[in-house]
């Protein structure tokens, strides 16, 4: 499976201007976004069950790819399911495990933002978020976007190199 | 008046209020994420901070009000008024935000009712500027002219 021509975000914030914001910056960077403004529309949207954790309906393992998510942006404080709630639910599914979460947060506390990366969070943004921060987010979409790909048996082609040369590699890639 | 000079005014107002510290570098950055395919981005944002502003004013208002004050509840509706000001680079309203919340967790009635009227008067301030800057932009493509970017220089 190739690389897909424009990467699909989800983001999800409560505030409106944080998500009208987030959307701007990753349509700016060509990023395709769908922006709800709870963890279960969130949960909704990736089609997983919203209650105690039980299994997507479709836990085939190619829901990831009927949604074509590669990405969940989200904020940490939201009224019920917190953003690291929402960050739980996902590792916790097999089917969506493997997609990188980026957290966000107005407020720089350091164990919520340990806890978040040791929980599997792939990065924590403090607000506001700056067209750099989403910049960053470029070689997590690719490597990981190639590493599901392997574990589904797929072959390798000339995109999805060994991981200890990913980094090199990717800097050299052009993505549209 | 010719649209050079407005230009020059506007350039000058702007840097005005960042000297000011009405607003902070974040402002840039919205102006920044605006061009011809989303061209009232700035102004949309900003309006979205009035509605929500204004909105959160008048429940803290009540919410202090109350015989029982619910400083949880207060501290709420002061945590999303600091971070809409704060992504727009409100950086006056932020700043009072911050103390207002350190009154609320010490349950500090006094000290909110002060963080209350000094948020309302920044609000009110900022608000203000924003629409001048933003007559003056509509001014200047009212009279065929494009809108400046400013170069600051942090």
């Amino acid at each position: 499976m190739g690389m897909p021509a424009q990467f699909h975000v989800l983001a999800v914030d409560d505030s409106l201007i944080d998500r009208k914001l987030i959307e701007r910056l990753l349509k700016t960077s060509s990023y395709q976004v769908t922006a709800v403004d709870s963890g279960s529309k969130a949960l909704e949207f990736l089609g997983l069950n919203d209650d105690n954790g039980d299994e997507d309906r479709d836990s085939s393992a190619d829901a990831d790819e009927q949604v074509g998510v590669n990405l969940i942006i989200t904020d940490y404080c939201m009224p019920g399911m917190t953003g690291y709630d929402l960050l739980r639910r996902i590792k916790q599914s097999s089917s969506f495990k493997d997609i990188p979460v980026v957290i966000m947060s107005s407020e720089n506390i350091p164990s919520r933002i340990n806890r978040c990366l040791e929980d599997g969070a792939q990065d924590f943004f403090l607000k506001p978020v700056q067209l750099s921060d989403v910049n960053k987010l470029r070689p997590h979409l690719i490597k990981t976007h190639s590493n599901i790909n392997k574990r589904k048996g797929m072959e390798d082609d000339i995109h999805s190199p060994v991981p200890d040369r990913t980094r090199p590699r990717y800097n050299e890639l052009e993505v549209v | 008046m010719e649209v050079v000079q407005i230009q020059r005014r506007l350039v000058d107002y702007t840097k005005s209020l960042f000297m000011e510290g009405f607003l902070d570098g974040q402002f840039l950055q919205l102006q920044q994420l605006q061009d011809e395919s989303n061209p009232d981005f700035v102004v949309e944002v900003v309006s979205l901070f009035f509605d929500d502003s204004e909105k959160l004013l008048n429940e803290l208002t009540i919410a202090l009000d109350q015989p029982n004050v619910d400083f949880k509840k207060v501290d709420g509706h002061v945590h999303q008024l600091k971070g809409s000001s704060s992504s727009i680079g409100a950086q006056r309203v932020k700043n009072v935000c911050i103390a207002f919340r350190n009154f609320c967790e010490v349950q500090n009635i006094e000290g909110c009712l002060t963080c209350l009227q000094q948020v309302k008067q920044e609000y009110y301030l900022v608000k203000n500027k924003l629409e001048t800057l933003f007559r003056l932009e509509q001014q200047i493509v009212a009279s065929g002219g494009s809108i400046p970017m400013i170069e600051m220089g942090f």
